[in-house]
């Protein structure tokens, strides 16, 4: 089954860019949350994570703090 | 045993790699992350080729780059010891050690820290290094700014649109940033300028709440939600200290991108090399490379 997978950003962050470039390049939909313009994500991210860096992946509920491609990865399972 | 180790993968070192693997030497490459501080670098307009291309596309185009050729490549894996044994030379990481004929160190430079109290629990829990990347998630907050070069100023002014109010807490008695930048700091109304102050101490719960500085000879605390931390940069060589380095702790080279120690090369940021720029750091790791295949010619290993 597919993993659901939210990415928390912010535009200009070199390491969301890639990360999120790294989820296409892998065929992963997920949903791209940019905690600049929106409070709510942001809170959620920070609630999650404990911390305040981005980017944040939820993979089903994994939570991994900026790009870690093997714990992305391993968590994926590809 | 390996013709060439490079330890790091920023424009040096993934030059060097590139050179490396054309000449069909056997080559690994450790680093800690690949692109090194081009990565961070917003829109770079003066790398041959790219009248405009932004850190995160040049630092994949580097990265592809590499990948073309079957270069070994350790990420994740810090380099924490260089020596030379008899004829070998062995590179001491977090993870193993590895041995080789000759060496590359291309480990460019980190952010500079505090080293106040505070500053390693608040990493990323309310103090960052990286203004670009996390402005936004302090939206309505008061912040502070440290530092007083072009970083930091540009640093409060990306803030400027984002928070309420900003604290830039310098050490010198003036900024050493550019005066257009200096300009649209000190005009801003929502930014407090304190020169000469340090910053003793990072405090808060879970997240920043707040600062201790001391100017004019007392000390205060400032309720500040945010630090942005901007006071430079370190070269990585600490694991290297048998290298030759200056005051400021980058490693020596000659023109050839030798150092002290016969076998080990080095290149880009991490070096003494005047003027750090991507563009340079790629044509030091190409000498390296050349440097360290003509040694490995030149010289009978048993």
């Amino acid at each position: 089954m597919e993993k659901k997978v939210k990415v928390y950003s912010t535009s200009p962050c070199p390491y969301c860019i890639r990360a999120k470039q790294f989820l296409k390049d892998n065929n992963i939909v997920f949903e791209d949350l940019d905690v600049s313009g929106n409070q709510a994500a942001a809170e959620e991210m920070i609630q999650k994570s404990g911390q305040m860096g981005v980017p944040v992946l939820d993979i089903d509920g994994e939570i991994i703090v900026g790009f870690d491609k093997e714990k992305i990865k391993s968590a994926l399972g590809i | 045993m390996y013709d060439l180790i490079i330890i790091g993968a920023g424009p040096a070192g993934i030059t060097a790699s590139v050179y490396a693997a054309r000449k069909r030497m056997d080559v690994i490459v450790i680093s800690k992350d690949i692109g090194g501080q081009t990565v961070w670098s917003g829109d770079i307009e003066n790398y041959t080729g790219y009248q405009f291309i932004t850190g995160p596309d040049l630092a994949a185009k580097f990265e592809e780059h590499m990948k073309k050729f079957a270069i070994q490549l350790k990420e994740n894996e810090a380099a924490a010891g260089l020596k030379k044994v008899g004829e070998k030379i062995v590179v001491e990481t977090d993870k193993g050690n590895y041995e080789a004929k000759t060496v590359i160190v291309a480990s460019g430079k980190r952010s500079r820290e505090l080293n106040v109290p505070g500053e390693e629990k608040f990493k990323n829990k309310g103090l960052t290094y990286c203004a670009t990347c996390d402005a936004p998630l302090f939206n309505g907050k008061e912040v502070a700014v440290i530092g007083g070069g072009n970083s930091a100023l540009d640093a409060a002014i990306q803030l400027m649109r984002i928070v309420k109010k900003i604290y830039l807490i310098n050490i010198t008695k003036q900024f050493t940033g550019d005066p257009i930048m200096q300009e649209q700091v000190i005009s801003s109304k929502i930014v407090t300028v304190f020169n000469d102050a340090q910053v003793n101490e990072i405090i808060g719960d879970k997240f920043v709440s707040g600062i201790k500085i001391k100017r004019s000879g007392a000390e205060e605390t400032l309720a500040v939600g945010g630090v942005f931390v901007e006071i430079g940069l370190l070269p990585n060589s600490d694991f290297a200290k048998e290298l030759a380095q200056n005051e400021f702790s980058e490693i020596k080279v000659n023109s050839r991108n030798e150092t002290n120690i016969p076998g080990i090369f080095a290149a880009g940021d991490v070096t003494d090399v005047p003027e750090k720029q991507i563009v340079i750091a790629a044509g030091e790791g190409s000498k390296a490379a050349l440097g360290a295949f003509r040694y490995l010619i030149q010289h009978k290993f048993s």
